[in-house]
């Protein structure tokens, strides 16, 4: 007998005490970490991969047209085998531009009022109604647009078009579907992430300094001009850029109001196009054609890099801004 | 004595106040302007769409005829919820576990905060994009045929699966510490504090988070477009092509057909009614659970 047993121990069959979890209890442990862990591994590998595949497969249109070429060229004729992007980019720029001037101060105004102007009665009601526009699905956008927005709304643009023909992207024959009713779809579409995004950063303001500037005399604007908007500044760009990553991804409500002409249009009320349009509406004739798969998967590419560029940006402007730990206290305003 | 007195309380300036009224009134005009969409929206959905309902627009399918009786919705309804509901399957046990692994055990680590991070990436790219992926994956390399509703469930999967994640995660930190240490103090092993805890504390915050991925699944068209393509009869064979409400809607929109747009107008209220009872229950749970974010 060793020194262990005269302890005098209680044990069980194979020498371990009673006290100690059964081996099988012990393994699980272990191999639930390992598990959990590889799930998270998981998802890096499948965006490494989806990145890795969609290159592989869009290789071919960059092999013809070169990688500027493909990006910055005026020409997307697919029955004469040219594939330059440049139409789609400026479309989606076009129409994100549009959306996120138009959405972007609804949104601000929306949040500011939830967070600091609304009586508390109508916090709750209004939220939920601004978060509700998030609910209604994409396709159902391009519908209204098509059906009732473009045709209501086309004498007032024909009217701005006439009369503000000498602005620079204004004037000429409005056509029904166009850049403009597509920012103005993606403006109503980004609004509810936006303004959550903001209320959230605004929310974070310290209750300090916006009673600081009432106690000295501040009115409620001047309150919200002095302490609210400098301290939610990051997180609101932020959330305007997450919009904008939202504008340039958004596909079937822009497919079926922009009219899919390849040009670049010579003012805002021009038929267009868009990166994610051209993918969703070509990729049925494209299929037995393997350049024409290849670019449509190279505009694919290109928007995933756009996107991805652009929400890496406006995660680090609102993980700053909504961890108020890390800013000093002096420098917040 | 007294003129000091009145200086140090003037009133605010007329000047002022007036910005003051001014600006408030823009800030809640704007807030007007972001409702009157909704409303609008939801007035044109219920005015036409309720016009196209009938019985047998929910029992028949689409007949594909150019002239004559264009059919009901029934294969797209069919569609839709076969297809969401093994997106969600595939989607919302994965994303628990990631969820359960940010939060059990990698809370400070720097693999998580990466993870953490490429979830948050995840939930921008384009659903166009993971339609492209998928396409490019299983169907262009005709893994068990070319188009089948099991690879659109797989493009869903993808979409919900950083929604389910994010909050799941969100939940799982709301469970108090002190719950799990009683358990661990008490001698259980971390799994079963994990399965007999934390999940099911949490369980309510993670089935609304689940709903609401669901809901947006639910409403996306272009991932399906290129996965499980369109067709007009109702199957419950999900490796073959399958309908549903969003391709049906986009279908019908681009046919420039009275007849067809009307079907699209009440495909899209039947759409709209489904991803509002989602989001409603969703809610319900949430504000019953103990654990609101």
């Amino acid at each position: 007998m060793e020194a262990g047993s005269l302890t005098s121990r209680a044990t069980v069959r194979g020498g371990r005490s009673i006290h100690e979890r059964s081996p099988r209890s012990r393994a699980i442990d272990p191999l639930l970490k390992w598990f959990l862990s590889g799930l998270a591994a998981l998802i890096l590998v499948l965006i490494a991969f989806f990145f890795i595949r969609l290159f592989i497969e869009a290789k071919p249109a960059f092999d013809k047209f070169g990688y500027i070429g493909f990006v910055f060229h005026n020409s997307w004729v697919p029955s004469q085998q040219l594939y330059g992007a440049l139409p789609l980019v400026v479309g989606t720029l076009i129409t994100s531009a549009i959306a996120l001037i138009i959405g972007v101060p609804v949104a601000i105004a929306t949040a500011l009022y939830i967070t600091e102007l609304a009586p508390t009665r109508v916090k709750a009601p209004l939220t939920v109604t601004v978060e509700l526009l998030a609910a209604v699905p994409s396709v159902v956008y391009g519908l209204w647009g098509i059906a009732v927005l473009a045709p209501k709304l086309q004498p007032a643009e024909q009217w701005f078009s006439d009369t503000f023909g000498f602005l620079p992207l204004v004037g000429g024959q409005v056509s029904i579907p166009n850049y403009f009713i597509a920012g103005l779809i993606l403006a109503i579409m980004i609004i509810p992430i936006v303004s959550a995004i903001s209320r959230e950063v605004m929310a974070t303001v310290p209750g300090d300094h916006k009673e600081a500037a009432l106690a000295l005399g501040a009115t409620r604007w001047e309150m919200i001009k002095i302490a609210v908007l400098p301290y939610s500044r990051a997180g609101i760009s932020g959330a305007a850029m997450l919009g904008l990553g939202r504008a340039i991804g958004e596909t079937i409500a822009v497919t079926i109001v922009i009219g899919n002409a390849a040009d670049i249009g010579s003012t805002i009320f021009s038929q267009g196009y868009t990166l994610a349009a051209v993918i969703a509406n070509e990729f049925g004739e494209a299929a037995s054609d393997p350049t024409h798969r290849a670019a449509l998967i190279a505009a694919g590419l290109v928007l995933f890099v756009l996107t991805l560029l652009v929400n890496a940006l406006a995660r680090y402007y609102v993980n700053r801004a909504s961890r108020p730990a890390t800013v000093p206290k002096g420098m917040a305003g | 004595m007294s003129a000091v007195a009145q200086r140090s309380l003037r009133p605010v300036s007329p000047r002022r106040r007036r910005s003051d009224a001014i600006a408030r009134g823009v800030v809640l005009a704007f807030t007007i302007v972001a409702i009157v969409p909704l409303v609008a929206i939801l007035y044109w959905l219920v005015k036409e769409g309720l016009g196209a309902w009938s019985k047998t627009f929910f029992t028949t399918d689409p007949t594909g005829r150019f002239l004559g009786d264009p059919g009901g919705i029934r294969s797209a309804i069919l569609g839709t919820i076969e297809m969401v509901a093994l997106a969600s399957i595939i989607a919302v046990p994965i994303g628990v576990g990631v969820a359960l692994y940010l939060v059990e055990y990698g809370k400070v680590g720097r693999f998580a905060n990466v993870v953490r991070y490429f979830v948050d990436v995840m939930t921008g790219v384009p659903s166009v994009v993971f339609g492209l992926f998928v396409y490019i994956v299983l169907v262009v390399t005709k893994v068990a045929g070319t188009f089948a509703a099991w690879k659109g469930s797989v493009a869903l999967a993808l979409l919900m699966l950083p929604v389910v994640i994010r909050s799941a995660e969100v939940v799982l930190n709301l469970v108090p510490n002190s719950l799990r240490e009683a358990a661990l103090a008490l001698g259980a092993p971390r799994w079963k504090v994990i399965f007999r805890i934390v999940l099911p504390t949490a369980l309510p915050g993670i089935v609304t988070g689940s709903l609401l991925a669901v809901a947006r699944a639910a409403g996306e068209t272009a991932p399906l477009l290129f996965t499980a393509a369109f067709v007009l009869g109702s199957s419950a064979d999900l490796s073959q092509r399958m309908n549903s409400l969003p391709l049906q809607i986009f279908n019908d929109v681009g046919q420039a057909q009275d007849r067809l747009v009307q079907r699209a107008w009440g495909a899209a209220l039947t759409l709209v009614v489904m991803v509002l009872l989602l989001t409603l229950i969703a809610r319900l749970i949430q504000r019953r659970s103990k654990l609101s974010p």
